[in-house]
């Protein structure tokens, strides 16, 4: 495994922003997508207006809109992280267990879900942190395996500089071989057959500073390239 | 025909006993039966279990976690056991910790689908989600055309407490938006079914038969929250 240490000089790594940005170029037209709460949110605010989106939460709204101004919002419609949103039109309300029929189906294109660790074969947790009774799964389970996409977006290295990218989870897992893709605040990674194949890099970060500060061997991909950011608007 | 409606939230939960189970819904702070709940905890039933999606969150609104802090619960059947960030620390996070509540933590698909069984007379169903991961393990897996599900069981209750936004007389309901979500499920699998109603309960025929989200055959109770209930 990698040694991985925490650099003495820390250059600027990626926003949250730019980060689910770069995920969220990845859904194409139609496509049923589906946010965690935390960061995955930010990926509704990446708007291509090539691209129609049906925004699906847990609570059974099906076809939601972009977070609603507090002056004009309806407390009875809320995404899976309890924020008030928009109702767009075109939009569904189904019951709970309705909601996850749509999910176990298969139906739900992408799912992005934020994680304490990923590991090279797909594997990633996000439910429970050592040192904490409990835990904290939601409908995270029921998504990761039933998706047809599971990507992921979180920190490259904890509070402590350690690798959240690693050779195999050290917490319980959410579910087994599922995550294709993951953006971190170095870079965007596939997950392959062969490990993790870093795709783009964090402007001024080299493969090696990032392979530094994982726990996993990457491979470049064949057209590396720096990280891609949203164009002005 | 049985009147179904009561005038105050303390009769219609007078003779919920020791060791009930129950069931409360709501989701992002949305379509939780708080006017009911708030009764409960007046009336001081103790031993409870409950189902829930949330064990209670840090605000100050009565909640499942209200109960649980006064001591009325001893287990909850969940898909969250720990608070999204450790700084927020509930009642019930503080109990389960000090092993003064159980809890069986659910992923939140199998407990919806383990609701919609029991309301649905069904003896089991087999799910894929959690398989691989340590809340499988030690229960019954089968390969169904080549992929692996789990087996699990209903989830039955003595009461389920709901919040409506319209009923008619015979407790014909609906709801509004995303306070729907567990609301029907739960009103469906329980024994007894006591509803808050958010408007006032119109007589039968007044909402339109194609437009009922739970039918008044699973309903027993209903209140019309008043004035100086509390409404959010």
């Amino acid at each position: 495994m990698a040694e991985h240490r925490t650099p003495t000089t820390e250059k600027p790594r990626l926003a949250r922003q730019a980060m689910c940005d770069r995920l969220a170029m990845e859904f194409q037209d139609g496509w049923i997508v589906n946010l965690g709460v935390g960061m995955p949110t930010l990926c509704s605010n990446y708007v291509d207006p090539t691209k129609s989106l049906i925004f699906h939460s847990e609570n059974g709204a099906i076809g939601y809109g972009p977070l609603a101004a507090p002056e004009t919002a309806d407390r009875y419609l809320v995404n899976a992280g309890g924020q008030q949103v928009t109702a767009v039109p075109g939009m569904a309300i189904v019951h709970h267990a309705d909601s996850f029929a749509l999910i176990r189906k298969g139906m739900v294109d992408v799912t992005v879900m934020g994680a304490y660790e990923v590991a090279e074969n797909g594997d990633f947790a996000n439910w429970r942190v050592p040192g904490r009774k409990g835990g904290g799964i939601g409908g995270a389970m029921d998504l990761a395996a039933c998706a047809k996409r599971v990507f992921v977006a979180l920190e490259h290295t904890t509070r402590e500089g350690e690798p959240r990218l690693l050779q195999r989870c050290t917490l319980p897992i959410t579910a087994p071989g599922v995550v294709k893709l993951v953006v971190t605040d170095l870079g965007l990674f596939e997950v392959t057959p062969q490990g993790f194949k870093l795709s783009e890099y964090a402007p001024g970060w080299t493969v090696g500073e990032i392979q530094a500060l994982t726990g996993a061997k990457l491979v470049a991909a064949d057209g590396l390239r720096e990280f891609r950011v949203r164009a002005a608007r | 025909m049985k009147n179904k409606i009561y005038r105050t939230f303390d009769e219609a939960v007078a003779d919920i006993p020791n060791g009930s189970v129950f069931m409360s819904p709501g989701f992002g702070g949305v379509g939780i039966p708080r006017n009911i709940l708030a009764a409960v905890n007046r009336q001081g039933a103790k031993g409870l279990t409950g189902i829930s999606n949330n064990a209670g969150t840090v605000d100050a609104k009565v909640d499942v976690g209200t109960l649980i802090a006064a001591g009325q619960v001893k287990k909850m059947c969940c898909a969250f056991t720990a608070t999204p960030h450790p700084s927020q620390v509930t009642a019930f996070v503080r109990m389960y910790n000090n092993g003064e509540v159980d809890a069986e933590l659910i992923p939140q698909g199998t407990l919806a689908e383990r609701i919609r069984a029991a309301g649905a007379g069904i003896g089991a169903f087999y799910t894929p989600a959690s398989v691989g991961t340590e809340l499988a393990e030690g229960k019954e897996h089968r390969e169904i055309d080549g992929k692996v599900y789990v087996l699990e069981y209903p989830l039955h209750a003595d009461y389920a407490f709901i919040r409506a936004w319209k009923a008619d007389t015979f407790g014909n309901l609906q709801f509004r938006l995303t306070q729907r979500n567990f609301n029907p499920i739960m009103a469906m699998a329980a024994r007894v079914t006591i509803v808050e109603v958010e408007n006032d309960i119109v007589p039968m025929g007044e909402l339109d038969p194609d437009q009922i989200h739970v039918p008044g055959v699973y309903v027993d109770r209903l209140v019309r929250i008043p004035p100086d209930g509390i409404w959010d």
